[in-house]
């Protein structure tokens, strides 16, 4: 949060750069927006501040491959204003935005639109996703030449189902024509419909409509039966269970062109979570069984999963305050992202560089994006952080506009003490 | 995290607060539950006199969903117990207006109710709704989506405690749910209860379609065949069939579903002798029953399971609104005579307690 002309030099930090590996107390200097210096010893040239951060880590801004807003379209719940402020302070400088906003993001003049507010907004980048057909209604392709020109940098259908497994081919090989990736959340529509719970114990014991695994594997099957037909690249995005994890690996080892990610919940919740109907867990893909959970972080350990991502919904309290199945899904989440990437580093699963591989340059691998790396010329987005002292967090506290979380109340490391967004 | 979530029906001297499952309920409540209603149960042919404890007391029907039995008994009950009773048949009109659950709750609540007797189409209403009552303000649960239907659950174990001979004891019990598990939520209810009870064998039997994942967690077992099922078996708790269900979706037919679940006069031949046939109604005749079973087999106790309904929505309505229970005699100090705790038997024709006790 500094202006671009300012030059500023971080001493004694341990820095932790996932692009080359290197992990190391030393020097990064930073100068019109851009990394200027990135080494073990003192640079030679001036800076205009000195920050003292022995203690602290700095490492590359986080990149949130998912993140609703809220605008434009549902200004009630969140605006850009308030959430893209919200997800710098929380040590994310870049955020992929999905199509799903209303108007939808289907056409180039709503890529304009959402870019000026996102520039006033004055917080985070946001990146955006295109529409995969015409208004999500899944049944034309929609103008994904003019969607990447204006800056799209992936195309998705959201959460909205593709009307055929022939649109579902012909978008993809549109858009692998046009280099574009198509970011899919796997969740086949009609298993999934009316469902608000992981089928198994917990759902059936609270009585609550049930979303079984083969939503998501049988969505994952069919893409990936189309991509060894088109070699287009697909991304599936919030996995949530240990056979579609399974999945992504046996298509990788095939050398298919695909990639994961997670959302942070994913890894800490379970099932056990809804048990007395808190509407604060309701998330979708549901939360599932302790031994989903323990798949999604090991293949976060291995890399199979290259990305954490927050999945951010923020909602206005009546979203929540509903019985259960009526309430909206998902969790304000912009800044428990960074603090429950951090407490995987605490349990031993990942080391602070694979911290920051899985925050940053996962994530702008994924996007073919610069970021995610502290090399000299990169975009000077860094986060440093207090990675020690402990804080427990207060919904009322947020900064986003979203309350709605199920992490109140635990006690995370992880405060953003400084956070540079660099010029693109 | 969420290890030492509080029972929200029970207050810190484990008093019934609201009702809303029977989960989580301790067996000494269920019993205390089952032995007042007996207090209440009318003898045959005796007139039938209005008891004084909730005079002065308002109980709102909420009912999101329509009811006919359900909602009458819970009338009859509170009228029997001399409070003012209000049913309001709530449908979409009024959440088209804007209104939301909240809001009805917190209208109603502000005409001064003391309980309502809520029932909703989506698991969990009744637990959104004593979690956002005003203190003092209760609620009993007529039936949460597939969640619960506690006092279904308690009427039936009435009905077969009657039947269970002297020493009225479960640990001997095999009993049977038979039907559409998925979305009942008698059969949830009647699980935990059953369990709870200490029954030996709880089995459920329905189609693969109908039964829901992981069910055996809360300790029964699993039949998809209703003759394995219904072997030896003391207790046939059947379920009814949702008209949308029957056809297509997850059944092909209902006369297929009748051959394979319905409980026939041929099958009555594997239950144990005396058994019981239970079914919380109303009875699709010639789906889950032979049509002359239901009110012509002696083994059948669908009838009296209506009457039961009454007594226990009784007990369970003086538990949470009138006096303090006998659980709590050795930890509450009665500060005047009129709120001294007394025995559920000699409760019936003391005055009610002037104020409710705090909660």
């Amino acid at each position: 949060m500094t202006r671009a002309t300012e030059s500023v030099l971080i001493e004694n930090a341990r820095l932790l750069d996932p692009a080359s590996g290197f992990d190391g107390t030393g020097y990064l200097g930073l100068r019109a927006g851009r990394i200027d210096y990135c080494g073990r010893e003192a640079p030679l040239a001036a800076y205009d501040e000195t920050i003292e951060a022995r203690g602290l880590w700095a490492l590359p801004g986080a990149i949130d491959l998912c993140a609703r807003l809220r605008e434009p379209g549902a200004t009630h719940k969140a605006t850009m204003a308030s959430e893209t402020p919200a997800a710098l302070a929380a040590g994310i400088t870049a955020l992929c935005l999905p199509p799903d906003t209303r108007p939808v993001i289907d056409n180039a003049a709503v890529v304009v639109r959402v870019n000026r507010i996102a520039k006033a907004a004055a917080g985070a980048y946001v990146y955006m996703l295109g529409a995969l057909t015409r208004g999500l209604e899944g049944e034309a392709l929609s103008e994904m030449s003019a969607l990447k020109q204006a800056g799209c940098v992936g195309v998705s259908n959201a959460l909205a189902p593709v009307a055929s497994t022939r649109i579902a081919r012909r978008a993809l090989e549109y858009a692998s024509s046009l280099g574009l990736t198509v970011h899919v959340v796997p969740l086949d529509a009609s298993l999934a419909q009316g469902g608000c719970a992981h089928e198994g114990p917990v759902a059936t014991r609270l009585g609550l409509p049930a979303i079984p695994v083969a939503a998501e594997t049988v969505a994952m099957r069919l893409w990936i039966s189309l991509v060894e037909d088109t070699g287009a690249r697909v991304h599936f995005g919030r996995l949530s269970s240990a056979r579609g994890v399974a999945l992504l690996e046996s298509a990788r080892a095939r050398g298919l062109p695909v990639s994961g990610d997670v959302a942070a919940h994913q890894l800490f919740l379970t099932e056990e979570a809804i048990d007395g109907f808190d509407a604060q867990a309701h998330v979708l893909p549901p939360l599932r069984s302790e031994t989903d959970r323990q798949a999604l972080r090991e293949a976060v350990r291995t890399g199979l999963i290259e990305a954490i991502c927050s999945d951010h919904q923020p909602h206005e309290a009546d979203a929540k305050t509903n019985p259960f199945p009526l309430t909206e899904p998902g969790i304000s989440a912009l800044e428990t992202l960074l603090p429950l990437t951090l407490r995987l580093v605490e349990e031993g699963l990942l080391t602070p560089l694979q911290a920051a591989q899985r925050l940053a340059h996962g994530p702008a691998t994924v996007l073919g994006i610069p970021g995610g790396s502290l090399a000299v010329g990169q975009p000077a987005d860094v986060a440093l952080i207090d990675p020690q002292t402990p804080f427990t967090l207060a919904p009322e506290r947020l900064r986003s506009s979203g309350r709605n979380t199920p992490f109140a109340g635990w006690r995370l490391r992880g405060r953003v003490v400084r956070v540079w967004c660099g010029t693109r | 995290m969420n290890a030492a979530r509080p029972d929200p029906q029970l207050d810190a001297h484990g008093r019934l607060r609201h009702l809303l499952t029977v989960e989580g309920l301790p067996r000494e409540l269920l019993i205390e539950i089952l032995d007042r209603a007996e207090s209440y149960a009318a003898a045959p042919g005796a007139r039938r006199e209005k008891l004084p404890l909730l005079h002065g007391k308002t109980v709102v029907n909420l009912f999101f969903e329509p009811s006919t039995r359900t909602r009458t008994t819970f009338e009859l009950a509170a009228k029997r117990l001399s409070a003012d009773v209000i049913n309001l048949h709530v449908n979409a009109s009024s959440t088209s207006k804007g209104e939301t659950l909240l809001d009805t709750l917190k209208t109603l609540e502000a005409m001064g109710v003391d309980l309502f007797v809520v029932r909703h189409e989506a698991s969990g209403a009744a637990h959104f709704f004593a979690a956002h009552a005003a203190p003092g303000v209760a609620i009993l649960n007529a039936g949460d989506g597939c969640h619960a239907h506690p006092t279904q659950a308690l009427l039936d174990m009435y009905t077969i405690r009657r039947h269970l001979g002297p020493r009225r004891d479960f640990s001997q019990l095999k009993a049977a749910i038979v039907g559409d598990i998925l979305h009942s939520r008698v059969a949830r209810s009647d699980i935990h209860a059953l369990r709870t009870l200490g029954a030996r064998e709880i089995r459920v039997v329905a189609p693969r379609p109908l039964m829901p994942a992981g069910i055996e967690a809360l300790g029964v077992r699993v039949f998809h065949q209703l003759d394995a099922g219904l072997d030896g078996v003391e207790v046939v708790i059947l379920l009814r069939l949702q008209k949308e269900r029957m056809v297509g979706a997850f059944l092909p037919s209902t006369a297929e579903f009748h051959r394979d679940f319905g409980l026939t006069r041929e099958r009555l031949e594997r239950l144990a002798p005396g058994a019981l046939i239970m079914h919380p109604g109303p009875i699709n005749r010639g789906v889950e029953i032979e049509g002359d079973i239901a009110y012509g087999d002696p083994r059948s106790r669908i009838l009296e399971q209506v009457e039961h309904g009454v007594a226990v929505r009784m007990a369970v309505m003086a538990m949470i609104l009138g006096e303090p229970s006998r659980l709590d005699e050795d930890s509450q100090p009665a500060a005047t005579p009129a709120a001294r705790p007394r025995r559920a038997g000699r409760a019936a024709g003391a005055p009610a307690a002037p104020r409710r006790r705090r909660r």
